[in-house]
């Protein structure tokens, strides 16, 4: 099983729903988040090109920061979510460093927090809060060892791309163009 | 002389002890919790309870979720909601900021002279409504009750409302309609004999082609309308934005027309030529249905695209290449009417435009087109009937505006200044949810207006502008901590929904429909509020429909099956239109009864002098006007607006991006703060853009005091709409200033 998550670039209006209720989901303080918006412009008026991005953590398949963690707080939990150990945190921030996508914050109560594709959501069989929400239905979220799951149905049937590739990260988050 | 009226900073408040009512009160609070029903359990061992939505006006239906501690935890969308399918936009699934924001209004209070200083003292509730209650009396006994007033937005606003209509008035007016959607209703109904109302009834779900013309759906976050544009997009429809701004939905259009502001008229009608000309107009639709083509066609042939290209810009070939999409599409064609359209006080006439092409191209009343909506019908309990207003909104309109359907929030303001050959001056008001300082254009003279009033009671959640300017301050408890009257929205479904307290209220605050229960009590009125509980009175309509409160609490939404068959129109069906002439008017004759063209014309608007550029606003999509400029969580999301310039502009005058800058308009006035410069090619040259209702000037906002720049301060040049009175406002012009010191 691989989690992964699909965004359509086409649908995204940028609105941040997806922040906030990952905010209330999740506990999030305010002043944190663990997903959001990137707008990137292109062009001269009035030849204009804009990609609006909804943004987390990668959940990478070679994850630079499982790798780097002294403790072993940041693991591969179920089907391949990037996650933190709270209480295995030392908070030493070299996760941060070394994520390409500067997907992980230090916490007010001193450990990192970062996106966990709402796995405790998922184990019930729900989508992630920020996919649930969505007003635009932008977002695909599904296994992509399951060729029926949405994600791997939109993948198969949209061009896509993933973000900074050359980090040969293997992120499983997917921006559909 | 009247006592002059000074704008009151709560925040010189003592900020400790609150005060509680007398017993009364405190039965009311133990009643609430009581009533409280055997809460549901959701599936996370969470409780929910229903509620709808108060953070904007489409009013989406959904769960509120607490934690085991009681806490709110989440508010998240009922997937039975016609308007939200189960999901909220990020302003509803913030609305629990709205309730956790520590700078709510917290308890009464009643404006006093002290040593000649004016301020606020904390009050008793019985004390405020007894004051209330006395004041309306002795205005109404002096200037007769025409002089009363009531402004609203939300859902209390119908309480007040008994209580105004009770003493005989019915000068009840929304911002909602002079300030935004008005001239679209009165343009559809001279056309179609049918307004437009809220949520539209735009078929964008199955249209095949969307055009928007100023309207930036995405950033004007209206739920309903959002969704089903992303699944236009989805199905391929062609999307048409017209903007002089690269918007968020132009960057997922077709086409994107980047018209010069103020010519849209010119464009409209320019498209009908093309669409006339080139025989692209549905013409089994236009002879059936329609009144006046043949002068329609002889008033466009002067709207050719050569001639728009020096009036908009636009290029010739781009007109007609979109006025081809659109016709591609027909009937699943949308022009859309938009939803605020008070730009450039012509706006009547424009929105007439925008009715004639749409029925140029068949698309009212046809799939992908506009639907027709239904709504369910809910009795109301029997009351006695209010008596007959002596004189009724229209009056306080000295005999203009005879087209507007609704009473005029701007209107009542203006009756509210000396004006001898009127009869009546507007001695009271009761402003219920809306901050009249930053919603009414021309803050001068809504200032001016308040000056003479007898009375100005402001009932609100926060602190706003407005409340620093009344007699009585009425905190309201929020949307999450009450009952409301039920929600009954149009759609293609009826649907209804119910809105419970997930919470007791916080602090010393009530729901309003007790305030106006209590101020009805004090004026012998309580006939017009046969129930004690609001809670009672819902559960009997709903019981006239066949449900009840305890199942709307388990279920929240309730969808109503369509009474008639009549989504669109069937194939050749006869169809009688509630205009004069029985059809659609092409030709309006209801106009050319008042003495205006009857086919709209393009009208030149002032344009910027050296150095100006033209102030747009707009939304954005987690802020609803300026209510939610104080709610953490949103505020979390964006806790200023920007000054959009184009990086030609920001050349010229060597402006850096997040530089702050202050703006001086046209009439000399300059801002009270400065905004944060963003350089950007999404912006014309000739104007500048910011997000409306920021710029807040209360302190007790902690969060969003002095943040940005507020557009309605330097919206002081207002382009009234002759028909209707609406109060256009995209007429203002701006110029950068370094420091925002007044000239000697």
């Amino acid at each position: 099983m691989r989690y992964a998550m699909a965004i359509d670039t086409k649908k995204c209006v940028g609105c941040s729903d997806c922040v906030v209720a990952c905010q209330t989901e999740n506990d999030v303080p305010i002043g944190y988040c663990r997903d959001w918006v990137v707008e990137v412009m292109d062009g001269t008026y009035p030849q204009l090109e804009m990609e609006i991005r909804s943004e987390r953590c990668n959940h990478c398949e070679n994850s630079p920061c499982v790798r780097c963690c002294p403790t072993g707080a940041s693991h591969y939990g179920e089907g391949g979510i990037v996650l933190v150990t709270e209480n295995k945190c030392i908070g030493c921030s070299a996760c941060i460093t070394s994520c390409p996508y500067d997907a992980r914050f230090v916490h007010p109560k001193g450990y990192v927090d970062k996106c966990t594709f709402c796995l405790h959501r998922v184990k019930k069989g729900l989508q992630p809060a920020c996919v649930a929400v969505c007003p635009t239905k932008c977002m695909y979220f599904g296994d992509l060892d399951d060729p029926r799951s949405e994600v791997s149905m939109v993948l198969k049937k949209r061009k896509w791309k993933t973000l900074i590739p050359e980090a040969g990260t293997k992120p499983h988050l997917y921006f559909l163009i | 002389m009247n006592s002059r009226r000074q704008f009151l900073k709560i925040s010189s408040l003592s900020a400790a002890g609150l005060i509680f009512g007398g017993g009364l009160l405190d039965a009311f609070a133990e009643n609430l919790v009581k009533k409280n029903p055997s809460h549901f359990k959701g599936p996370f061992d969470f409780v929910r309870t229903p509620t709808y939505c108060e953070v904007c006006f489409w009013k989406c239906a959904g769960w509120v979720y607490k934690d085991e501690n009681g806490r709110i935890k989440k508010i998240i969308g009922n997937n039975d909601d016609p308007n939200c399918n189960g999901r909220f936009c990020p302003r509803g699934t913030g609305g629990v900021g709205m309730y956790n924001d520590e700078d709510r209004l917290k308890t009464p209070l009643i404006r006093t002279e002290e040593r000649g200083e004016q301020t606020f003292r904390e009050a008793s509730w019985d004390e405020a409504f007894d004051y209330i209650a006395a004041k309306l009396q002795k205005v109404k006994k002096e200037h007769g009750p025409e002089s009363l007033a009531l402004f609203s937005h939300g859902s209390g606003g119908k309480y007040f409302g008994k209580v105004l209509k009770g003493l005989g008035s019915n000068n009840i007016a929304a911002p909602s309609y002079a300030q935004c959607r008005g001239p679209r209703e009165v343009a559809f109904l001279a056309t179609y004999g049918q307004g437009i109302n809220s949520p539209e009834n735009t078929d964008i779900r199955d249209t095949k082609c969307l055009v928007l013309i100023g309207s930036h759906l995405g950033e004007n976050m209206h739920n309903g309308q959002v969704q089903e544009m992303s699944d236009a997009i989805d199905k391929g429809a062609t999307i048409i934005t017209v903007d002089p701004r690269f918007s968020t939905v132009a960057s997922k259009s077709k086409f994107w027309l980047p018209i010069k502001p103020s010519t849209d008229m010119a464009l409209l009608l320019t498209w009908m030529n093309v669409i006339i000309n080139e025989e692209l107009y549905d013409k089994k639709y236009v002879e059936k249905y329609c009144y006046g083509f043949d002068q329609l066609k002889e008033h466009v042939q002067q709207y050719t695209p050569e001639w728009a290209y020096g009036v908009t810009t636009l290029k010739p070939q781009q007109i007609r290449e979109t006025a081809r999409a659109m016709a591609d599409a027909a009937p699943a064609v949308i022009v859309h009417p938009g939803r605020h359209v008070t730009w450039y006080g012509d706006d009547t006439q424009r929105l007439r435009a925008v009715a004639i092409l749409n029925a140029l191209l068949g698309s009212w009343g046809r799939r992908g087109g506009f639907y027709n909506p239904e709504k369910a019908s809910v009795p109301h309990y029997k009351i006695p009937k209010f008596p007959k207003p002596n004189k009724s909104w229209r009056e306080a309109l000295g005999g203009k505006y005879n087209l507007a359907d609704l009473a005029l929030a701007s209107g009542l303001c203006d009756a509210s200044m000396p004006t001898p050959d009127l009869g009546h001056q507007i001695k009271a008001w009761i402003v219920n949810g809306t901050n009249l300082i930053n919603t009414l254009p021309n803050q001068a003279n809504t200032l001016k207006a308040i000056q003479e009033l007898d009375l100005i009671a402001v009932v609100d959640t926060m602190p706003m502008e407005i409340t620093g300017y009344a007699d009585v301050v009425l905190p309201e408890c929020t949307y999450l901590e009450r009952y409301d009257s039920l929600r009954v929205s149009q759609g293609r479904e009826p649907s209804i929904a119910l809105r419970m307290p997930a919470v007791d209220p916080k602090y010393n605050t009530k729901p309003a429909y007790w305030m106006a229960r209590e101020i009805a009590k004090r004026l012998d009125l309580l006939d017009y509020f046969p129930f004690e509980n609001l809670e009672d009175e819902i559960d009997w309509e709903l019981q006239q429909v066949g449900t009840s409160l305890e199942e709307m609490q388990r279920i929240g939404v309730k969808r109503i099956k369509r009474e008639y068959d009549d989504l669109y129109f069937e194939k050749n069906e006869d169809i009688e239109f509630d205009t004069n002439t029985g059809k659609i008017e092409l030709y309006s004759t209801a106009l050319a009864e008042e003495g205006f063209e009857p086919i709209p014309v393009f009208v030149q608007h002032p344009e910027p002098q050296e150095g100006f550029y033209r102030l747009i606003y707009g939304r954005a999509p987690m802020h609803t006007f300026s209510r939610t400029a104080n709610n953490p969580n949103l505020t979390d999301l964006m806790d200023e607006n920007t000054l959009w310039v184009n990086p030609k502009v920001a050349k010229e005058w060597d402006l850096k991006n997040d530089q702050y800058v202050y703006l001086e308009n046209q009439d000399g006035i300059i801002s009270d703060f400065s905004i944060k410069v963003r350089v950007t090619e999404r912006i014309r040259f000739d104007s500048v853009y910011m997000v409306h209702g920021f710029g807040h000037a209360d302190k007790r906002m902690k969060r969003c005091f002095g943040k940005g720049i507020s557009d309605t301060q330097l919206i002081s040049n207002v382009m009234i709409d002759p028909i209707m009175g609406g109060t256009g406002m995209r007429g203002n012009f701006v110029t950068f200033r370094f420091d925002n010191k007044k000239e000697a």
